[in-house]
């Protein structure tokens, strides 16, 4: 018999409901205005991060504030800044239970994609390295 | 049996592992006590494993120009192709077309027809104004010599960053779709469903762009590059 209302903190409940559906049966809807703005305000907020982060990038590859030959470094660290901040404010990959799954295939793909950026770059690396220079090469053969 | 075993635990997305209350013990059966998992979460999941299977592939080819990248045979080099100036201009419509869908989304929250059009309309221009920049860049290229069979780096340019432009180009067709569902059907599930698909993917387009901008253009027109 359920007579004890509804902890709010379980209905208001927002990870992945931007889309505005699938409302518990007997939750109130959220008061619309107010939901209405909070959820512009996270989204003007995930610009902002993005498009400071996007300023950064461009402005730091423009000026010799960071030591030149660690400037592709810091790019990189830059460019996966603001892919987690695209992550967390527009794809809404939270921590949430129902995100657990998401995460884990998220975590996955990360492993995947490093294996095969940074070891191509490995193996290929070593080969230029090791190889015959081309026109040794051409005087070996027969 | 008394109705209080039987009573539903509050546990909106039927994931059901939550304790009924702040006291009582957790309702785990390992079979799904809250019933199977509501359509939007599954159906959100299906298609972000896509999108990581889309974004694997991309990887290899960043793996490939990261690897070609020097390989000019001869030809410009990137730091004498690229134009970052174009570059900020296509980062700024795809961002601001990024932050539109996101709009677009809390209009179909609000189930407002109106908003919702405005705002995937304005989602379309930014696309169809980067994928012009686009093309413009591509045609420049292309008239100086500069095209995909001129040599290996060029060649991995054109194919990373033209399968950007591809998946865009099928964003817009897939944009322009939506658009006329939610005009001629209304908000029906099934329909805010695949709208649900279609802002992950444009999202995700961003969160690619971002990779291509930072290590392909930046990276490509500085002169203390150290890559090998």
């Amino acid at each position: 018999m359920s007579t004890e209302s509804p902890d709010p903190r379980e209905y208001h409940y927002q990870a992945g409901s931007y889309i505005g559906e699938d409302r518990p049966p007997g939750a109130a809807p959220d008061a619309g205005e107010h939901t209405v703005r909070r959820e512009v305000h996270g989204y003007l907020l995930g610009l902002a991060l993005a498009a400071g982060l996007t300023i950064a990038s461009f402005w730091v590859s423009h000026t010799g504030v960071v030591y030149g030959p660690a400037l592709a470094v810091a790019l990189l660290v830059l460019a996966v800044a603001q892919m987690g901040i695209h992550l967390i404010f527009f794809l809404h990959i939270t921590t949430d239970p129902d995100n657990t799954n998401n995460i884990l295939a998220l975590a996955f793909g990360v492993l995947i994609v490093c294996l095969i950026v940074f070891g191509s770059i490995w193996v290929m690396t070593h080969m230029n390295h090791n190889m015959m220079p081309m026109s040794e090469l051409i005087q070996h053969q027969p | 049996m008394s109705t209080e075993v039987l009573r539903a635990p509050p546990d909106p997305y039927h994931l059901g592992h939550r304790p009924a209350s702040a006291n009582a013990p957790p309702q785990v059966t390992g079979h799904g006590a809250g019933g199977p998992a509501p359509k939007r979460i599954v159906v959100g999941y299906g298609f972000w494993i896509f999108l990581l299977s889309d974004v694997v592939i991309f990887a290899s080819l960043f793996a490939t120009y990261a690897v070609l990248f020097k390989n000019t045979a001869g030809g410009p080099t990137s730091e004498q192709l690229y134009d970052l100036r174009n570059t900020a201009l296509e980062t700024a419509c795809l961002l601001a077309s990024t932050f539109t869908c996101a709009l677009a989304s809390i209009a179909v929250g609000e189930r407002s027809q109106k908003w919702t059009q405005i705002a995937l309309a304005c989602t379309g221009l930014l696309g169809a104004a980067f994928l012009s920049l686009e093309a413009r860049e591509f045609a420049s290229f292309v008239a100086r010599g500069a095209g995909p069979s001129r040599s290996a780096f060029l060649s991995a340019f054109f194919t990373l960053v033209g399968c950007h432009g591809v998946h865009v180009s099928a964003g817009m067709l897939w944009l322009g779709t939506m658009m006329a569902q939610f005009y001629a059907k209304g908000f029906r599930r099934d329909i805010r469903h695949r709208f649900l698909c279609f802002t992950l993917f444009w999202h995700a387009l961003d969160i690619i762009w971002v990779a291509i901008f930072s290590l392909v253009y930046l990276v490509g027109t500085e002169p203390r590059q150290f890559l090998p």
